[in-house]
């Protein structure tokens, strides 16, 4: 009988590039500094990693597709290296892979990295992404991300009788925390504090969400290199160890969609997905086990909702947890996004994922200033979403010590 | 007996003040003062001719079975496409039958009134039955035009059958000239019209007299049998020098809905015919002219039948479903005449993939999606695998059509970042009468003014318009409901 990853894989080395507008680099030059970074901080030979797996999700608007641009760039000598993608939980699929892949026994050091350039589409936002295929093309709706994610305001409304104001108090208050922390991060994009009034006065982009509710758009990559734990203590004698504690994905079978019992003013499948990970790392009570987490902020009322769907904000009562601190740094709760999120990362896609175990692996390790380390960290949550919230994509790790 | 047994009409929602063009446009041609009364009636960014004809359609068919409808006969001069049968997208999007027949009827302003001659013989015949005849048009005329001030857009719909008549077809008559008052050639968006005085003292003042004179001569009738005669002409001089000249008692006349509409084109005399029909009772006796390079007239009885034919929207509920174009910008752009820069996201290419709108062609012209033969929910797009956990049964599913269907809105938003000529661009997920949901644009509404649970019904209309290939794409969208 199947016991799932906990405890079979450790985390040995990660690298991050900054994220930002990266005007000067190609998709390739981003790889090679997280790969860089990443292989310093493994303290191995690049001849020691067996196998790789690249996360890119719009490889045709930078490097063009396959795993070719990845083994070229990085000089990695004829190794195994698979691409994969999933929508904006691509980051975190190629780290599954590797993980999975050391968990087999197949191989005893693995690395993943993920990298996207997007900003040279030449407008803002996300690029049109065809998730939906060439029929959706002449019967869906003609979308964008944020209005898709929008829709889990409405919803909230209806479902909640939550006022409008009250909401939009509440987004405001997630972005403004995620500004504070983002702040204090070199390697965010946007690094600036915003006020609240600031943020309920931008620009309306999608109904109900304003310029400040909806995350950067910025080009990046990261990277991580895994092996067992075992390995890890040899390599590592005076380090503790990051262990992966759980590894799930949830994808929409179409129920959501298609059939009409989804409530709207959540994502079913990042409740699934979390239920199954908790059960993974043997965590009881996720609102008082777990020291932080880092969701996909895409937009202030996805990070919202997922607080609920997370089990973190009991249902209905994640305005209350967001307007009384309970997600800030330093607020006595469990802090979110305290690498300031996708809100100051931006999103290049196939390194989102990456990026936020970057964040929940040099917590866990003590390794940041005292401004914006979490004291004492036991357990470090990523959750990593691509596609709407009827139609999606869930991923969701667990890192401990 | 053969006739008309239905009737619908359509007039977009948004009405131009025709001030407005003169404010902007007035100076290149003083003159043009004269037209610029009243307000016209302007298709959506997301309408045309096509989606015109569609809508009164539906509404001529409303409360009739449509597997018993025959074909579709569809008069323009604007339509989308040249080769591909306009009249065949028409069929989809009425689900109409694959065994049908259709036909454009295209060149002439009297196409309309032609294609329903056509359809009557047709009838006659007994070859076919039930046909639906469409009339629409979306003329242009360049800026600072009369033509930009006077013409309008709108549609009309008939049923011709041999079952239920309303309106017994009693005969016709008909005159071909090559009489060029107004042309377009191959190329042409715009349309090139004669001298004024040409048009009405040879044009109409001669044409229209011969018409009904000839048909009077005929059937051996006199001008006074009719209840109402229904004929165009834009201008209101020569409107009442005809009366006078036919000694037509002008509350004979069917009014022209000039300052509300505009001229229609094709369209003209069969909305004024649909206006006729509403108002009509048992035994009246109607005449149609139908002009454009000769003439076409029609006589019609009204029978009994007229009296249970159940009330439908036609013209008059499209003429005070309006809201207020506030910028003639808007009209240009919409139609394409002035160059419009809606950002680099909208510059993305999407390719009308045929063998694909081959394969899904009911689910895209007719939104048909699958029923669940064992769970019985209904389901868009259509699946295989019924999408019920509970359920999950494989290949048991039915064609169940969406597009007639209403729903209520279930999540929504005004999104200003997707590239649209309208923005926000306003969708959102809908739940559907009967069960099934499905995420779907909306249109002809306002985000201010809506809401969720909201009641919608839905609407064919243009997804896009690939300017470099020429190809106008159609599905439908969701139309949120008031009261007018």
């Amino acid at each position: 009988m199947a016991k799932g990853i906990r405890d079979k894989v450790a985390i040995i080395g990660m690298g991050c590039t900054k994220f930002e507008e990266r005007w000067e680099s190609t998709a390739q030059d981003l790889m090679v500094d997280a790969f860089a970074e990443c292989l310093e901080d493994a303290g191995i030979d690049k001849k020691e990693i067996e196998a790789c797996w690249l996360g890119s999700c719009m490889p045709d608007l930078s490097m063009g597709s396959t795993a070719l641009p990845c083994a070229s760039a990085l000089k990695l000598p004829f190794l195994p290296v698979t691409r994969v993608e999933n929508a904006c939980a691509t980051g975190s699929e190629a780290f599954r892979g590797a993980c999975y892949a050391v968990a087999s026994g197949v191989y005893d050091i693995a690395m993943a990295i993920g990298v996207e350039k997007i900003k040279d589409t030449g407008y803002g936002g996300l690029p049109i992404a065809g998730f939906g295929g060439q029929l959706a093309n002449v019967i869906g709706p003609n979308t964008s991300a944020p209005g898709m994610f929008a829709q889990l305001a409405s919803g909230y409304e209806a479902k909640y009788k939550v006022p409008m104001k009250k909401l939009k108090e509440a987004m405001a208050h997630i972005s403004w925390k995620s500004h504070q922390n983002g702040f204090m991060n070199p390697r965010a994009h946007l690094r600036r504090q915003v006020t609240i009034e600031q943020i309920l006065n931008s620009p309306m982009i999608a109904y109900p969400l304003g310029l400040y509710d909806c995350c950067g758009v910025s080009d990046g990559s990261a990277a991580a290199i895994v092996t067992t734990p075992e390995i890890a203590k040899s390599i590592k004698k005076n380090q503790e160890i990051i262990k992966v504690k759980s590894l799930q994905i949830a994808v929409s079978s179409g129920e959501e969609s298609i059939c009409n019992e989804y409530d709207g003013a959540s994502i079913w499948t990042t409740g699934i997905a979390a239920k199954r990970a908790y059960e993974e790392a043997g965590i009881k009570n996720p609102r008082k086990e777990i020291s932080l987490f880092d969701v996909h902020d895409c937009f202030s009322i996805t990070e919202f909702s997922t607080y609920e769907d997370l089990q973190i904000s009991p249902r209905g009562g994640a305005v209350d947890d967001v307007l009384n601190g309970f997600y800030d740094l330093h607020g006595g709760g469990v802090p979110c996004q305290t690498d300031g999120g996708l809100k100051c990362f931006g999103h290049p896609i196939g390194a989102s994922g990456l990026r936020m175990l970057f964040e929940m692996y040099n917590q866990l390790l003590g390794r940041w200033p005292e401004e914006r380390q979490v004291k004492n960290p036991e357990f470090g949550l990523t959750h990593n979403l691509g596609g709407q919230p009827i139609n999606n994509v869930v991923s969701i790790c667990i890192l401990g010590k | 007996m053969v006739g008309i047994s239905s009737f619908g009409g359509y007039i977009p929602r948004y009405r131009l003040n025709r001030m407005k063009i003169y404010q902007t446009m007035g100076w290149i041609n003083r003159a043009n003062i004269a037209y610029a009364r009243g307000e016209k009636a302007v298709a959506n960014v997301d309408e045309d001719t096509l989606t015109m004809a569609v809508a009164a359609g539906i509404n001529c068919v409303t409360g009739f079975d449509g597997s018993q409808l025959g074909g579709v006969y569809f008069a323009s001069t604007t339509f989308p496409y040249q080769e591909r049968q306009n009249a065949g997208i028409v069929a989809g999007a009425l689900n109409m039958r694959d065994d049908v027949r259709s036909a454009d009827f295209a060149g002439s302003l009297k196409s309309g009134t032609t294609a329903l001659i056509s359809a009557m013989e047709a009838v006659a015949s007994g070859g076919v039955n039930n046909l639906v005849v469409c009339a629409s048009d979306s003329r242009l005329g360049k800026m600072g035009s009369p033509q930009e001030l006077i013409f309008g857009d709108g549609a009309a719909a008939f049923l011709v059958s041999d079952q239920d008549v309303i309106a017994e077809y009693k005969g016709s008559y008909s005159l071909t000239y090559d009489f060029v008052d107004h042309f377009r050639g191959k190329h042409a968006k715009f349309d090139r019209q004669w001298e004024d005085r040409w048009i009405r003292d040879v044009g109409y003042d001669q044409f229209i007299p011969q018409i009904i004179n000839g048909l009077l001569d005929k059937y051996n009738l006199q001008l006074s049998d009719f209840s109402k005669v229904i004929y165009p002409c834009s201008y209101g001089s020569e409107r009442k020098k005809l009366a006078k000249k036919l000694s037509l008692d002008p509350l004979k006349t069917q009014d022209i809905m000039m300052e509300q509409i505009g001229d229609m084109g094709t369209a003209q005399p069969m909305a004024m015919l649909v206006k006729a029909l509403e108002d009509a009772e048992p035994g009246d006796r109607l005449l149609i002219v139908g002009y454009g390079n000769g003439c076409d007239a029609i006589w019609f009885e009204v029978t009994d039948q007229i009296k249970r034919l159940e009330k439908r929207k036609g013209i008059t509920w499209h003429l005070e479903n309006r809201a207020e174009l506030d910028e003639y910008a808007k009209y240009l752009s919409w139609r394409h005449i002035v160059p419009v820069d809606i950002g680099l996201r909208g510059e993305e290419d999407i390719w009308a993939r045929w063998s694909l709108d081959w394969r899904s062609r009911k689910t895209i012209l007719g939104m048909v999606g699958s029923k669940c033969t064992e769970c019985n929910i209904p389901q868009f797009p259509p699946q295989r695998i019924c999408a019920n956990p509970k359920c999950n049964a494989k290949d048991k599913t039915e064609d169940y059509v969406f597009a007639d269907k209403k729903g209520r809105i279930f999540s929504y938003t005004g999104d200003n970042l997707a590239a649209s000529m309208n923005p926000p661009q306003i969708y959102g997920n809908i739940d559907f009468d009967g069960g099934g949901r499905y995420m779907i644009n909306f249109t002809d509404c306002d985000l201010e003014s809506i809401s969720v649970g909201m009641p919608v019904s839905f609407s064919f209309r243009i997804v896009y318009y690939d300017e470099k290939r020429d190809v106008t794409r159609y599905f439908w969208k969701a139309v949120p409901e008031k009261e007018v």
